[in-house]
């Protein structure tokens, strides 16, 4: 009894890796096992907690419900690809070191990633907006206040970073 | 001197590399180890009459099956039981796989090795285990009526019976004798501690250095190695463990051995290679630990005034399908009920039951929400019986600043007594009346009402033993580069102990934050630990670094007035700035870096610090042991009690009964803060998990004995959508029993939620005459309630 083996080539953060994995290797376990990118966690394997989540062409997905092989061909940002190029924090990364808005830090690669995507979508988020942009993640350290601020922060170094240097 | 960094908000050191991806979890650890998986029992109660591999054999990448018969030695044996207690007369621990019987939903059966996780799974499926079922016990009640009977040789379902009373008169005469008296009976649902990371192991033997080497996700990592050492008959010395970062803890995995953290390692002794397991959410539901779940009766005698004559509890405890962690939940709930309360006389009776479920033991707060809940809804049928205000009743009964230390006249759970070591409870009171607005609260309560809108305003407050011992021990090393390395047997999941214990010895050493390296729960590092639990770790092992960092500190001083010379004495130095210098004349110093090397007199000279400290050359103090490092502990005489009161306002909806939390304020007092954004985000995280636990979380057994909400979609964590923006005040006490004056924090945010909401909720459905018995509480159940059904 031998699976058969795909071949799967995805851009993650940026860089073209490839693999020969099975049809039920779900992409979680492809960025954890088979490329060692280890920062995207397994909280509950059903789609609930979000701690998975990583960027698909750009949109938060749960890497624990998708196969690998789904991901052939497209770009996948992971939470070590939200770091700035020089390999710095990244302005959601900076703000949660900021607003103390990780205790263990299981959860949190799942809340940068799709932090970081939200941001793009809406750059000046409201307070309540903030929330409820990070209502599809599960914590189970910070009762979310610190992680609500560390959305408003977030925004708010993406816009310093991002304004045009004099 | 240098500007204190203990009190100061620092931002944690360990951040930046959890945050870029960095973190190092027990999954992230061992990518070419062989991977294990369990076949669990389906069924609550069974005999098994048959395990059939036969299926399973042909699985491609299969290494090994293991059954019980397959465990040589200690390893057959069950599990041992870590906290005896005299009252605990019929103790029984599972085995790490079941022997020919199994008693819960998710006790492990079988073991499958494989190369990799989805092949050890496939092979698992195909393994067929027959069983002979026997009715199981569910749940309280059945547990008390004892018609069935979990373990067949123990009478009742009855692990234990324990009585304690208050050395202040007979609680029953008491009550008799005062001129009102109340019956309340109450209850608390199960719920979990629910990590977002389950457990896990990593197991490497070094067959030539006949070395074995743990990884698990684990709040005891010295206590798991004596434990592993003693079941695999290994030398301790041969055993290391190590818990790396750990996401998220909150009681269950202070529980230990658990079977895998002895099967795995003897899986990896015994095939040569290295082996994992983690958890999945499912395991982690039926076979990790759960929590809460208590019935209660309340008998309690008053005067006119609220003021308490008498008090007697039963408790009924569910403890699942074993004791491994003894009887320590109920100790805790049966001590910690009597809050900041003066009772008269107290008798607790509490018995702790089997039933056919898993394991309970102590989830964050371990015991004390349901002993405030008691308390508390008791406070509240006062005031409702004599028609006073709720926090009026409560201030009748509180213990006096001017009566501390105040001795209960009972028995904590680490066996010594329960005295109040300090703690101001009217001016806690005072704060939370004022941050909860309770006096204005009627023209809201108004206001609301002209809206259609129904409010209410409860308020709950509690007592919490922290720090308790033996002991917690660390070493403190400069280094000749500056570094100072920190090292503690205590672990640490999300607390912040990397920053908080750099801060303490950052202070002792005279240098700054970044200078500190902070080393925990890794036995190779420190070998003697109890672990982080019970709100103990920045007490316990915050003080034994202030220990060693003072010894070193000391050394330096010895070492640096000898290489000073001129006279100088080492009591006229003072550390600061990272040099060691003369109080009066700071230009006479010498840097601390150059005191580490002239601290380890060298004949070799193999870099240029080393050339410093040879024989020619060194200042070298005679009588001194080489390196400048030390290693200090802290062994409290008993445990140092913190306190809080928390203040909510709810919004319940007329028509749905949908409840909605408006306000939450905190008031906390945790003795000397050593850095208060940590300590604010602690109290937030307990106050989500209360809330949590208020409203949402319950683990839901059917009568089979399944567990049938055994996932986030069906077991309800709170989003951020649930949890409300909590403001929060802090007043300090200072430990009186520990040199830096520190009090626990962890677990204090859980602690008196489900109270205060629960007394909230009743507030806000007066004129409909509601009573809260239970929680947590659903719109439905409140709905029901409304329509004088009784709450089941």
């Amino acid at each position: 009894m031998t699976e058969q083996r795909h071949q799967v080539t995805v851009a993650v953060n940026g860089v073209a890796r490839r693999a020969e994995v099975p049809a039920r290797r779900l992409l979680a376990d492809f960025l954890r096992a088979d490329l060692g990118l280890t920062g995207t966690h397994l909280g509950c394997e059903h789609g609930v907690c979000g701690a998975c989540t990583v960027l698909l062409d750009g949109a938060p997905v749960r890497s624990c419900l998708m196969f690998a092989v789904s991901a052939d061909g497209h770009d996948v940002t992971t939470v070590e690809g939200c770091r700035e190029p020089a390999g710095d924090l990244g302005p959601v990364q900076q703000a949660f070191l900021e607003c103390h808005g990780l205790q263990c830090g299981f959860c949190t690669p799942g809340f940068i990633t799709t932090i970081t995507a939200y941001l793009e979508e809406n750059p000046k988020p409201t307070e309540e907006e903030a929330r409820e942009a990070i209502g599809g993640n599960l914590c189970r350290c910070t009762g979310y206040q610190n992680i609500v601020a560390a959305v408003l922060r977030a925004a708010e170094l993406k816009r310093e970073r991002e304004a045009p240097h004099e | 001197m240098s500007e204190k960094h203990v009190g100061r908000p620092l931002l944690r050191k360990e951040d930046p590399r959890l945050l870029r991806g960095d973190g190092r979890y027990l999954d992230d650890l061992g990518r070419h180890a062989l991977a294990a998986a369990f076949v669990r029992s389906p069924v609550a109660h069974a005999r098994i009459t048959d395990i059939d591999v036969g299926d399973a054999l042909d699985v491609e990448g299969l290494v090994a099956i293991y059954t019980h018969e397959d465990l040589p030695g200690r390893i057959a044996e069950p599990l041992p039981l870590l906290i005896p207690h005299p009252d605990l007369t019929h103790a029984r621990t599972p085995y790490c796989l079941a022997d020919g019987e199994v008693n819960h939903v998710g006790e492990a059966v079988v073991m499958v090795v494989a190369t990799d996780r989805y092949l050890a799974e496939d092979a698992a499926e195909r393994i067929q285990v027959t069983y002979q079922e026997l009715p199981p016990v569910v749940g309280i009640d059945q547990a008390r009526a004892a018609e069935r009977l979990v373990h067949d040789e123990i009478p009742g379902n009855v692990a234990a019976r324990s009585v304690q009373e208050n050395g202040k008169g007979d609680a029953h005469e008491a009550i008799a004798a005062a001129p009102h008296r109340l019956t309340l009976d109450l209850a608390i649902e199960r719920s979990a501690s629910m990590p977002m990371e389950g457990k896990g192991v990593l197991a490497h033997w070094d067959a030539d250095d006949r070395t074995l080497r743990v990884h698990t996700s684990t709040q005891t990592s010295t206590s798991v190695r004596l434990a592993v050492a003693a079941k695999l008959g290994l030398p301790p010395d041969r055993v290391e463990v190590i818990a790396p970062d750990v996401g998220g803890g909150f009681g269950v995995k202070i529980v230990h051995p658990w079977p895998e953290e002895i099967l795995v390692p003897w899986a990896a002794m015994t095939l040569g290679r290295d082996v994992k397991w983690v958890e999945d959410r499912r395991e982690h539901f039926i076979s990790s630990a759960h929590e809460r779940g208590q019935q209660q009766r309340i008998e309690v005698g008053f005067d006119g005034s609220g003021r308490l004559h008498g008090l007697s509890v039963e408790i009924w405890h569910d403890n699942g399908a074993y004791v491994p962690y003894g009887i320590i939940v109920p100790i805790v709930t049966s001590t910690q009920l009597l809050g900041p309360y003066k009772v008269g006389a107290y008798r607790v009776e509490f018995t702790s039951l089997y039933t056919n479920t898993v394991i309970v033991t102590p989830y964050r707060g371990a015991g004390r929400p349901q002993g405030v809940f008691a308390m508390e809804r008791t406070m509240d049928a006062i005031a409702e019986h004599l028609g006073l205000d709720r926090l009026a009743v409560r201030e009748a009964n509180l213990i006096r600043p001017e009566e501390m230390p105040y001795d209960q006249g009972l028995v904590f759970q680490d066996g010594r007594p329960l005295i109040y070591d300090s703690g101001d409870y009217p001016t806690m009171m005072r704060m939370i009346r004022d941050l909860v607005g309770w006096d204005g609260f009627e023209a809201e309560r108004a206001a609301a009402a002209a809206e259609g809108r129904r409010i209410g305003i409860g308020v709950a407050a509690y007592v919490e033993g922290t720090g308790m011992g033996p002991y917690e021990g660390a070493h403190v090393k400069v280094e000749t580069t500056g570094e100072i390395v920190v090292s503690t047997g205590i672990t640490t999941q999300g607390q912040g102990h990397y920053t908080t214990l750099a801060q303490i010895a950052a202070d002792a050493l005279g240098v700054g934050v970044g200078d500190v390296t902070v080393v925990t729960g890794d036995t190779r590092r420190f070998k003697y630990a109890v672990g982080t639990f019970a709100s103990r770790a920045i007490v316990t092992s915050g003080n034994a670094v202030a220990v060693a960092a003072g010894k070193v500190a000391e050394k330096a001083k010895r070492i640096a007035a000898a290489a000073l010379g001129g006279g100088v004495r080492a009591e006229e130095l003072e550390l600061a700035d990272g040099v060691v210098r003369h109080r009066d004349d700071p230009a006479r110093s010498i840097e601390l870096r150059t005191v580490a090397v002239l601290s380890n007199p060298l004949r070799y000279a193999f870099d240029e610090a080393a050339k410093a400290a040879t024989q020619f050359a060194a200042a070298v103090t005679a009588g001194d042991e080489p390196g400048l490092e030390a290693t200090g502990y802290y062994m409290p005489e008993r445990s140092t009690f913190a306190a809080g009161a928390h203040g909510v306002v709810v919004e319940t909806d007329p028509e749905t009964a949908d409840i909605k939390i408006l306000r939450y304020c905190v008031v906390h007092d945790c003795g000397v803060v050593v850095n208060p954004r940590i300590v604010e985000g602690q109290v937030h995280g307990g106050v989500a998990q209360g809330i949590g636990g208020a409203l949402y979380e319950r683990i839901v057994y059917d009568d089979a004995g399944q567990l049938v909400n055994a996932s986030y979609m069906d077991f309800l964590i709170p989003f951020a959508t649930e949890v409300p923006h909590i403001q929060t005040a802090h007043m300090v006490t200072a430990s009186g029993v520990n040199p830096l004056g520190l009090k626990g924090a962890g677990e204090a945010g859980v602690i008196p939620t489900s109270a205060a909401v629960a007394s909230a909720i009743e507030d806000a459905e007066r004129d409909r005459a509601v009573v809260v018995r239970r929680m947590p509480i659903s719109p439905s159940e409140l709905y029901e309630l409304r329509k004088g059904r009784v709450h089941v």
